[in-house]
């Protein structure tokens, strides 16, 4: 099962972790450690969803709460100052919090297991939206609407954590290995299994698979990936609040997977750029204010016209060169790369 | 006993409410599946479109009927310049939607910005109305409860008593099979489409007279109309009905008990029958 | 190597857009942030307008420097609030950042500026205690009062000439309004008042009939913390439920956004009582003069501008004020400024009177008890009816009881 070089050379994931190293040598310290970590931080939780709907053919609006579920998890054992919750050291916060979105993520699947397509995507939905409800009217433990503050990733080795170029190294690290665990996961019997439950999910049923337990676990993994971006999220922006969880998020965080090509990990990653860049430049393209307008327009225009986000585009573009690129080549007596 | 009469009618208003901004959106997705993400913008944009029309003309009656006019007529162009490009294709269909609602959100931001607007509705609505017991209630929240009563009856009688009926009926239990009788399915569709967008503006003007309007409206109701389609069950005007009654009654007595939890029970209570009846209490498997 | 640094560094430079734009020295640059999106976008607005009337002030130089003033927009969430604040230090190298708006903002944007020691933050509006009650950041000012503060006056006027001893409250359920009410029970309280219910709503609720239902019989006045739509649809509910106990407001409650919205339910919150910083009528001519310079700059501005201009017009005052005392200076990591800025009065170019901060950073100024009044031409004001002098953050009360008291919350300080 080793990859050969030249295929290793081809993945995608490789191509994903050498831009982001590349990145900090050309860009300035705000564009690396907040416009590029926000990218891969939104990017690894649009992955979850990704995932879902790449291998599994499942729909969620419940990534950002299954999310959230680990960013409160860690502001409530993390030291803060709202003086809610209990501080423990801080690798065992990251566990409990990875734990509890994953069972977070279990939860979402098992409550939704008897539904598929629109009515999957509505009771996500539900689910996100009572986590909503339920965090912002709660003041005893979450604080309620004013949320949790004052949170800061932990010293390494006399490291800060939250330096931009350290914190964009954690990003990176978590992104790469995120997008290159789904890659894998696609090829093991565990993924072609959920290949065969989005294609004929009857026939998986047949072959004597439990169809229940295969959706419930990619809802799982699903929220253990979801849960690695609520983690980091938190730590960037020092707070917690119903805000990351409300319904805005929930939306958002589909616009950005359809937007990238929902069918490719990657395409997870391109959407939350494209996402980011236009909500930090819509400005100047037309005024601040229209953010939404934009991001509606341009998600109309992927949705309508390029099924599978940017990333098919891509695709498209390259198959349309390759063949000129090759044409060329061969005029020239080169041979084609 | 007078507080627990007042919490009733008040329940019955917010049902009412609800119901009107459900029935269109249920409607729709009976028939054409789609499950339209736009139903709280539409719900907005005939509020804001009623208010300028009864300010202007001095009608709040006017203002009513424009408002429904207009947002069907918006409901019309998004049925055939988005959805009907990708019919069949449900999920991109409610993509498309939530887009469409984006995009409508945020114009609606840029005219009317962020303040709250209030109907002024004919002085005889704006009162009081003496009742037994409770003394009074306010005639508008009356109204309400009446408009709910009238559109509920006239949807039952157009699909139960009229040509039009027949053929949704039809559409709904087997779309191929109609057309292939030769009717005009398509047409069917875009009546149905633009008579869904239509409530959901008839029901700004309405909810923005007993309320108020302001932005964020849309996602409330959006949200409202999903709980109370899917606990009620999706396409069934019926359901439609028992499903506001419910999330009504529990959200105003949840607000008066306790009130820290009052919405978070509405959604629980939707993920409940999710879990246990996918298709909604009164939906058909 | 020395090249190709260089060329990296050039690279940096240019996608971080400073090489196109090279900051001259004399340049100072203030940078503001404000919810320029969102619900909250005219409050936003109305703070900018705020920023510029006080550069226009000074001619928009300090000591011979331009001050040269980037806007940044929030959307009133606190980790947006952090990101666009850190892109006004970071990418557009701002020297000094007067903002955020809301409460749940303060307190991030505080937090942040702790690890940027060398710049300075000053609050916009942000009005939550423990942005400069407990653990405040030493490079973080608040000319502004907070929550509590603005209901300084409120509680005594309500007691003494109002004479009600007992009220309900109806309150949306988080900080601002649990500060609001501690500051209004502060003095209330203390004289005897007695509060018999509380009712906490959470934000955004629309329908309040039933809430209004629950209201005991008898009591002499309903306190009411809503805001925006929120406050629209309570009033008009109240009335149309022949509610007739009369209504005290919490700062917002009444404020311009409310008073300017569309609906029949104004005639009848003729003679409400509210306080918070500003009134729309103060006999103050310093007052009526930045009334004057607001509405000519500003023709489609609010009737009368806003808490929000006024917060971020005082703050950037300040700031200019601070900045011309030490000539311009921040090149000693602005240390100088700094300690300039923690002993800035505004008293001549103050247009509510003097404003002083305490050993936190947190402002001392006056407050205004007022009541909603009607001009002849039928527009809706707030009407001065009593100042209450030089609010300090523990309302008067020693500091350390007032610490010990804790954190405002649904039932901190009881009162019943």
């Amino acid at each position: 099962m080793t990859p050969m070089p030249q295929q290793l050379l081809r993945h995608p994931v490789l191509w994903l972790a050498l831009a982001g190293l590349a990145f900090p040598l050309i860009a300035g310290e705000f564009w690396v450690g907040t416009v590029a970590a926000r990218v891969l931080i939104i990017g690894t939780m649009a992955l979850s969803l990704t995932f879902l709907t790449s291998s599994a053919g499942l729909v969620s609006f419940a990534q950002a709460g299954v999310a959230g579920v680990a960013g409160y998890t860690l502001a409530l054992l993390s030291p803060n100052i709202t003086g809610v919750g209990m501080a423990v050291p801080w690798p065992l916060a990251v566990g409990a919090a990875l734990v509890m979105g994953t069972l977070a993520g279990l939860l979402v699947g098992w409550v939704s297991v008897r539904s598929s397509g629109i009515y999957l995507l509505m009771i996500t939905l539900a689910m996100s939206v009572s986590l909503f409800y339920l965090v912002s009217q709660n003041t005893e433990i979450f604080n309620g609407f004013d949320g949790i503050n004052g949170l800061k990733p932990p010293e390494l080795f006399g490291m800060d954590l939250r330096a931009p170029i350290p914190f964009y190294g954690m990003a990176l690290a978590a992104a790469v290995l995120s997008a290159a665990a789904v890659m894998h996961l696609d090829r093991t019997p565990f993924g072609l299994q959920l290949h065969a439950l989005r294609n004929a999910p009857r026939r998986v049923a047949a072959l004597g698979f439990s169809t229940t337990l295969l959706r419930i676990a990619a809802f799982g993994i699903a929220g253990l990936i979801a849960s690695v971006g609520g983690v980091l999220n938190t730590w960037f922006s020092g707070q917690m609040s119903p805000g990351a969880v409300d319904v805005h998020a929930a939306v958002n965080l589909l616009v950005v997977a359809v937007l990238g090509g929902i069918r490719h990990p990657l395409g997870a990653f391109l959407g939350a750029a494209a996402f980011v860049l236009l909500e930090n430049y819509a400005a100047s393209v037309i005024d601040r204010e229209r953010f939404n307008l934009v991001i509606g327009a341009v998600f109309i225009v992927i949705v309508l016209f390029a099924k599978d986000g940017l990333i098919g585009l891509i695709q498209q573009l390259r198959a349309q060169i390759k063949p000129a690129w090759t044409g060329v080549c061969a005029k020239s007596g080169r041979k084609a790369v | 006993m007078r507080f627990y009469i007042l919490l009733s009618l008040n329940a019955l208003t917010v049902a009412s409410l609800y119901f009107l901004v459900a029935s269109g959106f249920s409607l729709i997705f009976g028939l054409l599946r789609t499950v339209n993400m736009a139903h709280g913008a539409f719900y907005l944009l005939g509020a804001y479109v009623g208010y300028d029309i009864a300010s202007y003309t001095g009608s709040w009656l006017l203002g009513l009927a424009g408002a429904a006019v207009a947002v069907a007529a918006v409901g019309l162009v998004m049925h055939l310049t988005l959805l009907r490009t990708l019919s069949g294709d449900e999920l991109r269909q409610a993509l498309v939607t939530i887009g469409f609602a984006i995009v409508v959100g945020d114009l609606l931001l840029a005219r009317y910005g962020g303040i709250t607007y209030q109907f002024a509705p004919p002085e005889i609505l704006y009162g009081t109305t003496p009742m037994p017991v409770i003394r009074g209630y306010p005639t508008i929240r009356l109204v309400v409860i009446a408009s709910a009563l009238l559109v509920g009856l006239g949807l039952w009688l157009l699909i139960h008593r009229t040509r039009l009926g027949m053929l949704i009926r039809a559409g709904v239990d087997d779309r191929d099979i109609l057309s292939a009788m030769g009717f005009n399915v398509q047409r069917v569709l875009v009546l149905v489409f633009a008579l869904g967008a239509g409530l959901a503006g008839l029901a700004g003007v309405i909810g923005g007279s007993a309320l108020s309007v302001s932005p964020g409206e849309d996602a409330r109701f959006l949200l409202s109309s999903l709980v109370v389609v899917i606990i009620g069950g999706m396409g069934s005007l019926a359901g439609a009905a028992l499903g506001a009654l419910l999330i009504g009654f529990a959200e105003q007595f949840g607000l008066a008990f306790i009130p820290n939890y009052a919405t978070l029970l509405t959604f629980l209570l939707m993920v409940a029958v999710l879990a246990v009846r996918p298709q909604g209490l009164l939906g058909r498997g | 190597m020395k090249t190709t640094l260089h060329t990296i560094l050039g690279a940096a430079a240019l996608l971080s857009g400073t090489a196109l734009s090279p900051a001259f020295a004399q340049d100072i640059r203030l940078g503001a942030l404000a919810t320029l999106e969102g619900p909250f976008a005219q409050s936003g607005l109305d703070g900018m307008r705020g920023v510029e009337l006080a550069v226009d002030a000074f001619e928009g130089k300090v000591a011979g420097k331009r001050i040269v003033l980037v806007k940044e927009s929030s959307n009133a969430k606190p980790d947006v609030a952090v990101a666009k604040t850190r892109k006004l230090i970071e990418q557009d190298k701002v020297d000094i950042v007067v903002g955020p708006l809301s409460g749940g903002e303060g307190i991030a944007v505080k937090e942040y500026a702790k690890s940027v020691p060398s710049k300075t933050f000053v609050n916009g509006t942000s009005g939550a205690q423990d942005t400069t009650l407990r653990d405040p950041a030493p490079n973080f000012y608040r000319f502004t009062l907070d929550g509590a503060q603005w209901q300084a006056g409120l509680g005594s006027y309500a007691y003494e000439s109002k004479g009600y001893r007992n009220i309900a409250v109806v309150s949306e359920d988080y900080s601002f309004p649990y500060s609001q009410v501690m500051g209004f029970q502060a003095e209330f309280c203390s004289r005897g008042g007695k509060i018999s219910q509380k009712n906490w709503v959470p934000v955004g609720t629309k329908d309040f009939t039933s809430v209004i239902a629950k209201l005991p019989d008898g009591v002499d006045a309903v306190y009411v913390l809503l805001g925006g739509a929120d406050a629209v649809n309570f009033l008009t509910q109240y009335y149309q439920s022949g509610g007739t106990a009369p209504l005290i407001g919490s700062s917002v409650t009444v404020d311009q956004t409310v008073l300017s919205s569309k609906g029949a339910f104004k005639n009848k919150v003729l003679g409400m009582i509210s306080a918070g910083p500003v009134a729309d009528s103060n006999d103050d001519p310093k007052w009526a003069a930045f009334v004057k310079a607001y509405k000519a700059k500003y023709p489609d501005g609010l009737e009368s501008p806003s808490l929000f201009a006024h917060g971020y017009y005082v703050s950037t005052l300040a700031v200019l004020q601070a900045l011309e005392q030490v000539g311009g200076r921040l090149d000693d990591g602005q240390k100088a400024f700094q300690a300039a800025l923690a002993k800035t009065e505004l008293t001549d170019r103050s247009p509510t009177g003097l404003i002083r901060l305490d050993e936190n950073r947190q402002a001392v100024a006056d407050n205004f008890v007022t009541e909603v009044a009607q001009r002849p031409d039928g527009a809706f004001y707030s009407k001065v009816v009593t100042v209450a002098k030089g609010v300090d953050q523990a309302l008067g009360m020693d500091r350390a009881k007032f610490l010990a008291l804790g954190p405002a919350s649904r039932d901190n300080p009881s009162c019943n």
